[in-house]
């Protein structure tokens, strides 16, 4: 057994890799939350009076509300008076193309592997970068223009579509859904606002990339995607940090409205820094991911690989409203040394012949906690929904744990619900089985962790698929369980 | 090619080999029988580099090198190779790429470069018709859903595409009905070779009236007890392993 213990070992000691800061001047507010700093943050981004209103709404509930107190980890004390709020990189607060950016700020993304350049792009993916609380860079635009595709980041669609911003925002997580997300009403910093028109398929992937950078800063971001009647958008998320040795927040909300035959296609793979393996440091992931499928015939579909973070603390949920309307929510969650995950996703019926689809695998390794916690709700009117869960759990080790809380409330009888669950153990016998075959074992838990999770990386677009997969292996590279 | 000298080995302090001598060369297929518990697969498992096996006394020689010193994948890359008698399962990865990899690994060891893309295709559907290899099998994930037999016929396949020197088969004809035990018995055959080398481990004769030994050896409680021809697995058959034990309790002092 000597040999895991090695590997679990170096597992739990492995760097991470973009534990770097970007040393660049910044303008950073004081610490401290008070309608003073979310006056300043308004101010600062010379927002209309309405929204800093809506803010400062926020703030109310924020006070109001209490920590919850149902999730299986231990919640941390978060001291929101030492927390910045609002971060971003001297100079210019808006960039009119990418020459105007800091060159250090695009070599930190270059050493991200995010192509910001245009003649880089012909990946065809379009990147908002947003570093701290600025979007940096928003590459294809004109191209998004020509078919009336808005892609910006949120500080630019309040200015240039507020009609747009002020009709969708809140509507689909209400400001008072949870402490953190009235937190992010108060004080959120920017994030990414699309709009894809009537029947209009958006031709390439849109992609935000997010980096907490500044030392006591929070991330607070906002994305607002909306797609009208008939449209087709696949977005997608990444995100970093730097080490640190205190933990840092990050509370974002994601809202996703799909009208009438509309499809959303929303990816994230999370890589903020997972803390070192005592558990010191490391990013809090508090975070509200909400999609409606509002017009009949959507679709929202959700796919998560959560890999970093200390504590990742998230449920992104469909809210099934048009008939015939379909919710996905396919997951992958890696847990490794003091690690910890309680995820899942809310699926809520509520139009004729709705369907939703579960998918989520679990990996837990060192001393990695996991928890799927599922809501499956089927509303009286719900006539024909269903539902098809799979929750599985891996476990690399001895000492990691995984847990499944799954909800099923059901209030109309025509609904069909399917739950599948399993827990399987990386068996000895499998690592042998492909050590005979002349591969080592650090190879063959990565290839067995890569084939119990392709149901969900098959889901991802070709190029997050690949960067998913190496993610993975570093994630967890050489565990023996 | 192999040479076992007087190798003891335990599982949790349980000695179950004690004292095994072999002598393989290359070109030679050697069977070995024996009633159940008598360290048929302890033997297979020792020479793969099985963690949960402790060797305790005596020597491996491979290819005059020491095998008992290297870890499983170096044993394999080396080209040592074991037919599982129960083949596992690995959801979700492809046969296909798992034996690229496997290859690969192997040329890697060798100071070869990676196979290209077409050339290993080339391969795999040479060796897939060689074998009489299902093709529908070897597009699924490794061993997923397989019946016993498919498994077997599967590791056969890989077999045949890793190429080793040395191939140790244990039990491979457990589970397989009369028309799997023939295809699988011709694929062995025509990997036979003067520069490999075959050890067979069975309870039955049937599957040496195939794969037809070049010399026989009877495992019993941890030992090579007799040493023959294909005769001998005849008159094994016949009279069962009784008459055996019987002789050895004789020569075994009273404890």
């Amino acid at each position: 057994m000597s040999a895991e213990q090695d590997i679990l070992q170096e597992l739990a000691g492995r760097e991470y890799e973009f534990g770097f800061e970007t040393q660049i001047e910044m303008d950073i507010a004081p610490p401290g939350l008070n309608e003073e700093t979310i006056r300043f943050i308004s101010m600062k981004k010379n927002e209309p009076e309405w929204l800093l209103e809506w803010r400062l709404k926020g703030y109310q509930l924020f006070k109001k509300l209490s920590m919850p107190t149902w999730q299986n980890f231990e919640l941390p004390e978060v001291d929101f008076q030492g927390v910045s709020y609002y971060a971003a990189p001297k100079n210019k607060v808006k960039y009119e193309s990418l020459d105007e950016v800091d060159p250090e700020l695009l070599r930190t993304f270059e050493k991200l592997g995010i192509p910001l350049e245009e003649q880089k792009m012909l990946s065809g993916v379009a990147v908002d970068a947003v570093f701290d609380s600025i979007s940096v860079a928003t590459t294809f635009k004109k191209q998004l223009n020509e078919l009336g595709i808005i892609f910006c980041s949120f500080g630019e669609a309040v200015q240039d579509h507020p009609e747009l911003v002020k009709k969708y925002l809140g509507t689909v997580v209400p400001q008072s859904d949870n402490i953190y997300a009235a937190l992010n009403c108060a004080v959120f910093s920017d994030g990414s606002f699309v709009y894809i028109p009537k029947g209009v398929r958006c031709p390439m992937e849109l992609s935000t990339y997010f980096r907490i950078n500044a030392k006591n800063t929070g991330q607070f971001e906002r994305t607002l995607i909306i797609a009208d009647e008939g449209s087709y958008v696949s977005y997608l998320e990444g995100c970093t940090a730097p080490m640190r040795d205190e933990n840092q927040l990050h509370a974002a909300v994601v809202e996703l409205i799909a009208l009438d035959n509309a499809e959303i296609k929303y990816s994230t793979v999370q890589n903020w820094y997972p803390g070192d393996k005592d558990g010191k440091g490391g990013i809090y992931n508090f975070v509200t991911k909400r999609g409606i499928c509002k017009g009949h015939h959507s679709k929202i579909s959700w796919t998560q690989v959560e890999t970093g973070s200390a504590i990742t603390w998230k449920y992104p949920g469909v809210i099934l409203q048009g008939d015939n309307s379909i919710g996905e929510f396919y997951s992958v969650a890696v847990t490794s040394k003091k690690q910890v995950a309680d995820t899942g996703t809310k699926m809520v019926h509520i139009g004729k012949n709705t369907k939703s689809r579960i998918i989520s695998k679990g990996i837990s390794a060192v001393h990695g906690q996991n928890t799927y916690r599922g809501l499956v709700k089927i509303g009286p009117n719900a006539s024909n929904a269903r539902n098809f869960t799979q929750c599985d759990s891996l476990l690399i080790g001895d000492r990691c744990g995984a847990h499944t809380f799954p909800y099923i409330e059901s209030k109309n009888n025509t609904a069909m619900v399917e739950h599948e669950a399993t827990t399987s153990k990386i068996g000895e016998d499998q690592v042998f089985y492909l050590n005979q075959r002349g591969i080592d074992s650090e190879q063959a838990v990565n290839m067995i962790v890569n084939g119990y999770a392709k149901e969900v990386l098959n889901q991802l677009p070709m190029e997050f698929a690949v960067e998913a997969q190496k993610l993975l292996s570093i994630t967890l590279e050489g565990s023996v369980g | 090619m192999l040479n076992i000298k007087n190798l003891h080995a335990a599982v949790e302090g349980n000695a179950i080999l004690k004292g095994i001598n072999l002598n393989v060369k290359a070109g030679e297929v050697h069977a070995i029988m024996g009633p159940n518990g008598s360290g048929k697969s302890s033997l297979a498992s020792v020479l793969a580099g099985r963690e949960a096996y402790e060797v305790t006394e005596g020597s491996v020689e491979f290819e005059g090198k020491d095998l008992l010193d290297m870890s499983p994948e170096v044993r394999a890359r080396e080209g040592v190779f074991l037919a599982f008698q129960y083949p596992v399962e690995i959801p979700g990865v492809s046969n296909i790429n798992f034996l690229k990899t496997a290859v690969n690994e192997i040329r890697a060891h060798h100071g070869q470069p990676p196979m290209q893309a077409k050339a290993f295709l080339d391969m795999l559907k040479q060796k897939q018709k060689l074998m009489e290899f299902d093709a529908n099998l070897m597009n699924r994930s490794l061993n997923e859903g397989f019946s016993g037999g498919e498994k077997k016929r599967n590791d056969i396949f890989q077999m045949a595409m890793l190429e080793p020197k040395l191939a140790i088969m244990d039990e491979t004809d457990s589970g397989l009905d009369i028309d799997a035990l023939r295809v699988v018995s011709a694929g062995v055959n025509k990997l036979r070779s003067k520069d490999n080398a075959f050890v067979i481990i069975t309870h039955y004769q049937r599957l040496l009236e195939y794969i037809v030994p070049d010399y026989v050896h009877v495992l019993y409680n941890g030992r090579i007890v007799k040493s023959g021809t294909k005769e001998l697995a005849l008159e094994l058959e016949e009279k069962g392993y009784d008459w055996l034990k019987a002789d050895i309790r004789l020569e075994e002092p009273v404890q």
